[in-house]
């Protein structure tokens, strides 16, 4: 069936209004739209890491997670938590402890820093071992809810409150960690990487195959951030398309090892497009700093030719 | 009908969580309580239980783990030691603060630095202000029937429940003990029914919001009042496990202590040994005596107190420093108790045992040998000692 918008945005949404995010998060939409991949007639326990969405999303007595069960214990163990939930969901429904047919699926969220860095060991772990969950990363790269301190998902260069763009350091020193990578290696049955893009067609998309995949799914989104990046509100699908367009982030999924580039760029965009609209890239603009864009394009340049090479080679064996 | 098996107190202790069948059991290896999970996966790869197990890659992750899984409607169980409780902590909280009767085994070990494999109570007491209930064992029974009854405790608290007993000491010496039927452990722990659960097919819920000024506190104060109902609870739960196995337990044991004249306080195996030197004394006619708390978490001070009162001389034995430059937790706890009650008689505070320095009947003799000294001159030399380390 043809993807529709406007059917997709008229589903009831599972994550309403009321909550406390910031005009312009990327997190909303993406919460929105991997919910809305659920069948109608399923229910899901959602468990999310400390971050943004949490203390956003469900204040006491307040919570904007409706027909879903939520789940908040702390930062570094979405992933372990939601572990338990399904297992208990298993063993109840085998010992005819949960008397019901509705199918229940499990669903974490979780920032960078709740994924990439302190969370990392709790997800490896629940990868690993197999469970009937999909994780959902919602990268913003940096520790917004601190107040935008660098984490491992921020990219070369740029300026955050503990990676300061100084008169002798330029911003952040390293390259970003490629967790969707490292996911892949996991072995796992699928594991995808998307954006806030095309009417939020491959978020969609991507988002359905990962949930409804047996076994551990992996989703990355690239959750644009006005406070930490420093954009205009409006401009979060403008900067998230440059984000692809540019190859910054990559449209791709992998599926039992395959891998597919879900979006080629008819024209290949210089880093810089991305850049220059965020303020905290801002440095490397300045005169003498050219070799920074340089650098980032030539990583970019070697990411987007790896993932080519890995879909030709993957899909040739 | 009872059943006479020999069983280290970690088979004991696997052996009623194979009896409890929970729905799921994650954990992670340490010694001295790695065995639990061996036999329970034993259980599990059988058959002999219908549990999941889910084989975690920490500690943090196996309490993270029971927590979700507790949320999720399930009668869940763990097991650790030492650095892995220590591991836990942040999340011992979450599951007391989220009110979930998780049960937590715990073979009680040394916490590093220096590390150390064996026994003494520095974990469990690092813990101690999470949240969770604490009933400590002197011996494998005890920490058989305890597992049994945390069960109920903890459901009917909505607490966490640890069960603490001396790694190597109780986990790995073998003992004869009575084992419920499987049917009696059925019946008496019945079927786990919470209000509120994430996988409720007629009521989603939303759990571990963020709290603020206007509500955390309530949550907190809740917390506290049901460490106070805990202890008409444990009391409870003990008669209803009486009636069944005729094994008595009330939140702490007395030894001889009703016509003591000295006396001490202090917990799991070491109380054993310490019985033993109380039947020494007796027979050359010392008033010795004894008391070993069950439940340290609630612990029952007014109750302590009064049990007390007419000593001429007491040692609290803490096996667990505090390292702030006074006692061990044991003794700050039930002397501020006493305190208040204006009870004033001699107490002396003896850290003992760390990392697994045996302790003998000797040892605890040196102990009440000092109370009688104190007893006959009325005076404290020194409020604190250490037994039996190289100074």
């Amino acid at each position: 069936m043809a993807y529709n918008i406007k059917e997709i945005v008229n589903k009831e949404s599972r994550f309403v209004s009321g909550h406390r995010m910031c005009a312009g998060c990327g997190a909303p939409p993406t919460i929105r739209g991997v919910l809305r991949a659920l069948k109608e007639e399923d229910n899901a326990v959602v468990s999310a890491a400390t971050g943004c969405l949490e203390v956003s999303s469900c204040i006491y007595p307040y919570t904007s997670w409706k027909n879903c069960s939520f789940i908040h214990t702390a930062f570094e163990n979405a992933a372990a938590t939601l572990s338990g939930a399904e297992k208990a969901y298993n063993s109840m429904k085998k010992s005819g402890k949960l008397k019901t047919d509705i199918e229940t699926k499990f669903i974490a969220f979780a920032g960078d820093g709740g994924t990439l860095d302190i969370g990392f060991q709790s997800l490896s772990g629940a990868m690993e071992r197999g469970h009937n969950i999909t994780y959902v990363c919602y990268d913003n790269g940096a520790y917004m809810n601190t107040g935008t301190q660098r984490s491992s998902s921020t990219p070369h260069f740029a300026d955050t409150t503990t990676s300061p763009a100084g008169k002798v350091i330029p911003g952040k020193l390293q390259q970003r960690k490629d967790l969707t990578e490292i996911m892949v290696k996991h072995n796992i049955p699928y594991v995808a990487q998307t954006a806030l893009v095309f009417n939020l067609k491959d978020l969609t998309e991507k988002s359905e195959k990962a949930i409804y995949t047996d076994g551990p799914t992996y989703l990355s989104v690239l959750s644009p951030c006005p406070r930490g990046w420093v954009y205009p509100t409006e401009e979060l699908a403008v900067i998230s398309k440059l984000a692809v367009d540019t190859c910054f982030w990559p449209l791709y999924e992998v599926v039992n090892g395959v891998y597919k580039v879900t979006y080629k760029p008819a024209k290949k965009l210089p880093i810089e497009e991305f850049l220059r609209p965020q303020k905290r890239f801002r440095h490397i603009f300045n005169e003498g700093n050219e070799w920074m864009i340089e650098e980032m394009q030539k990583e970019v340049d070697k990411k987007w030719n790896y993932l080519l090479l890995m879909e030709e080679i993957t899909n040739r064996v | 009908m009872a059943i006479r098996e020999r069983l280290s107190g970690n088979e004991a202790v696997a052996t009623a969580m194979k009896q409890i069948n929970p729905d799921v059991v994650a954990a992670y290896p340490i010694t001295p309580s790695t065995e639990i999970p061996q036999y329970f996966s034993n259980f599990v790869a059988n058959g002999t239980v219908s549990t999941e197990f889910i084989p975690v890659e920490s500690e943090h992750s196996a309490m993270s783990a029971c927590i979700g899984a507790s949320a999720a409607g399930g009668r869940v169980m763990t097991a650790t030691s030492s650095q892995g409780l220590a591991y836990m902590w942040e999340m011992l909280n979450i599951a007391a603060g989220m009110r979930l009767p998780i049960i937590l085994i715990d073979a009680n070990r040394a916490i590093s630095a220096p590390i150390n494999i064996h026994n003494d109570h520095s974990d469990s007491m690092g813990a101690r202000d999470t949240g969770f209930i604490q009933l400590y064992c002197e011996n494998n029974q005890e920490a058989y029937d305890n597992t049994i009854m945390a069960v109920k405790i903890a459901e009917r608290a909505k607490l966490p429940v640890m069960v603490c007993y001396d790694g190597f000491i109780t986990s790995h010496s073998v003992e004869n003990i009575l084992l419920m039927e499987d049917e009696e452990v059925k019946n008496f722990i019945g079927e786990y029914t919470p209000e509120e659960y994430l996988l409720n097919p007629d009521r989603n819920i939303s759990m571990g919001p963020l709290a603020l000024q206007d509500s955390f506190f309530e949550f907190r104060k809740q917390l506290a009042d049901a460490m106070v109902e805990s202890k008409e609870i444990i009391k409870e739960v003990s008669s209803e496990f009486a009636k069944v196995t005729g094994r008595n337990y009330g939140l702490y044991e007395k030894y001889m202590l009703d016509d003591a004249e000295v006396g001490i306080v202090i917990l799991n195996s070491s109380a054993g040994t310490a019985k033993d030197t109380v039947d020494e004394l007796r027979a050359k006619g010392v008033k010795a005596g004894l008391l070993k708390p069950r439940a340290f978490r609630p612990l029952p001070y007014v109750e302590i107190t009064n049990e007390l009162k007419n000593l001429k001389a007491l040692a609290i034995m803490d096996k667990a420093d505090s390292i702030n430059a006074y006692s061990g937790p044991l003794f700050s706890e039930i002397t501020s108790a006493m305190y208040t009650a204006k009870l004033d008689i001699p107490t002396i505070n003896y850290v003992y045992g760390l990392g697994g320095r045996d302790v003998k009947t000797d040892d605890i003799l040196t102990v009440y040998e000092k109370l009688l000294q104190i007893a006959s001159s009325g005076k404290i030399d020194q409020v604190k000692h250490y037994l039996n380390v190289e100074e």
